[in-house]
């Protein structure tokens, strides 16, 4: 079995005469955090939503731990081992952490059609829910509904939702978004510690966590990746500044 | 809290058993038949607000399974005797055989409709849950075989362990069993791993798919297990009435059946029950004094939507708790 969890091969998507996906091929390993940056517009979100199923390319291919998906839909790639968070949080809002959790467990476990079981009788399932929690910065809310946590709070709960799935690799679509300096340095140790068992293809915009994590960089602009390399590598790159990094100088 | 809710329960079941004894003491004798009435109609609420309150399923459609419940009474008393439906389905006059069947209907009709307005959402859904159930009412008042739109009269109630089913008081408490049983059920499968499903599907479809679970078979099961229910009712509304007509699978009737959920409480237990109950009374001591009861009832929806958060559920539920002397929900 190869290395690659995930392997996209020409992926091209076009909405009337723009083509937000160019031809992307890219891969992600098992044991690396592969970090895909580029600037507003350059087509992340489009290529993301490819990867997961919820959109569907117009030419190229998508695998998952070697097999083709390109033709599957996103619970059918959640159970070949794909586990996503999103960017802008999308949680069960009326349930509480716990819950969002226990969902997750469920229906990983499976058990989902049952009528006639208590679910809050489910031992495996809250005994998982337990241990995702301990040692989150979750531990103390687990009976707090979605509603009242707070930015940072409902950004860490995507990832142990995205977790409880026992996913084969993990599609993170901006997981700093809008947290403070602090918490986004929290969200880096959190991730690194994570990353030491499920690879990560990380999609982010604050560089500082990126040059931190990530293992691989690929730049994606205009729909093509431009470069894809070490972090050294992509720092000294000439296209990759000039496109993206040089405008707002954050690497110096 | 819990001791004050056990209250509340026991309270209420007390309640209706005694309704015979309630009704002849406080009330009028035709009040039973209206009790019985109230019962049945909010286990076709209850049904739809499985998929509209727990499941966010606005289903404008639901007098189609209603309707189907009455009809497989009615088609199987036809047939009692004689030939057999289709040539193939024994006619029968019997609870415990006309009411599995409508379920069976209300299910099968549930699924065949539901598996094609499931594809959209929205307000696309509504109107094809609606336009399906059209459909259905129009083929039975063209369908002159079991009287068109006169519909079909049922002389002799079905049998149920030989009880007398024309008698106000055994229909009640027969009526009563049917409605605990289906309490009991939808309370078992509203905390089931299933119920967890569905009341995730409602909130967020698309975290729900990056859980792994695809919206739409969850979602037809619920619409499925929906129309048994709503066939149940109407298999016994069928039965309470003795008589079963198009009248049934009209929208007004899934119009009325929505506004039961809304008035009592969208996605709560007992929600359907007081907005069935709400509803009933409404309409028959407003019809006694004007033509156009509708007009009020609209005026009270109105207020209990605007002023209420949560329909007469959270009304009550504040009032009982200030009774009791716990602070307010």
């Amino acid at each position: 079995m190869s290395d690659r969890v995930l392997d996209v091969r020409g992926l091209v998507k076009r909405f009337g005469g723009l083509t937000a996906t160019d031809h992307v091929t890219l891969d992600l390993q098992r044991g690396e955090i592969h970090a895909l940056i580029g600037p507003n517009g350059a087509g992340k979100s489009t290529l993301i939503n490819q990867l997961c199923g919820e959109l569907a390319p117009d030419e190229g291919e998508v695998r998952i731990m070697g097999r083709d998906v390109t033709g599957l839909g996103v619970p059918e790639r959640v159970g070949l081992g794909l586990g996503r968070t999103f960017q802008i949080t999308s949680l069960l809002t009326e349930m509480t952490v716990a819950e969002n959790i226990a969902l997750a467990v469920q229906a990983r476990r499976g058990g989902n059609f049952r009528l006639f079981d208590r679910l809050r009788g489910r031992k495996e399932v809250w005994a998982e829910v337990g241990s995702l929690l301990q040692g989150s910065g979750l531990a103390t809310r687990a009976g707090i509904r979605v509603s009242g946590l707070s930015h940072g709070e409902k950004k860490q709960l995507e990832l142990l939702v995205a977790l409880a799935g026992k996913p084969a690799f993990l599609l993170l679509d901006e997981p700093m978004a809008g947290l403070g300096h602090s918490e986004s340095q929290e969200m880096v140790q959190v991730l690194k510690r994570i990353a030491q068992e499920v690879p990560m293809l990380l999609v982010e915009h604050d560089m500082e966590a990126v040059f931190a994590l990530a293992s691989r960089i690929s730049v994606l602009v205009y729909g093509r990746i431009i470069a894809t390399g070490s972090v050294e590598e992509i720092r000294n790159h000439p296209e990759v500044r000039e496109a993206y990094l040089g405008q707002e100088d954050e690497l110096c | 809290m819990e001791k004050r809710k056990t209250l509340g329960l026991a309270l209420g079941l007390a309640v209706l058993l005694a309704m015979p004894w309630l009704m002849e003491t406080f009330g009028s004798s035709s009040a039973l038949s209206l009790a019985s009435r109230i019962l049945v109609y909010s286990i076709a609420a209850a049904s739809l607000n499985l998929v509209l309150g727990y499941g966010g399923m606005i289903s404008l459609g639901h007098a189609a399974f209603f309707g189907m419940g009455g009809y497989a009474v009615g088609i199987l008393y036809a047939h009692n005797g004689g030939d057999p439906f289709l040539g193939l389905i024994p006619g029968s006059n019997h609870l415990l055989v006309t009411l599995p069947a409508a379920m069976l209907l209300g299910g099968a009709v549930a699924a065949l409709i539901g598996a094609l307005s499931l594809r959209t959402s929205g307000v696309q859904f509504i109107m094809i849950t609606l336009a399906f159930a059209q459909m259905l009412f129009f083929f039975f008042v063209s369908l002159k075989a079991y009287g068109g739109e006169d519909g079909i009269i049922i002389r002799r109630p079905n049998e149920f362990f030989g009880l007398n089913l024309r008698d106000r008081t055994t229909v009640w408490y027969v009526v009563l069993g049917f409605w605990l049983a289906f309490m009991l059920v939808l309370w078992r499968v509203i905390g089931s791993s299933f119920g967890a499903v569905l009341k995730g599907m409602k909130q967020n479809e698309r975290r729900m798919a990056a859980m792994g679970l695809a919206p739409y078979r969850y979602k037809l099961y619920a619409f499925i297990l929906s129309g048994m229910g709503a066939g149940l009712a109407g298999a016994l509304m069928a039965n309470l009435m003795r008589f079963t007509s198009p009248d049934m699978l009209h929208w007004t009737k899934s119009a009325t059946l929505m506004t039961m959920v809304i008035l009592g409480g969208v996605g709560t237990f007992f929600g359907p029950l007081l907005g069935a109950a709400a509803y009933l009374i409404l309409e028959t001591w407003l019809g006694g004094l004007t033509e156009y009861w509708q007009f009020w009832l609209g005026l009270i929806l109105l207020a209990v939507v605007l002023g209420t958060k949560g329909g007469l559920v959270a009304l009550v539920a504040g009032l009982w708790a200030r009774l009791t002397g716990g602070a307010r929900p």
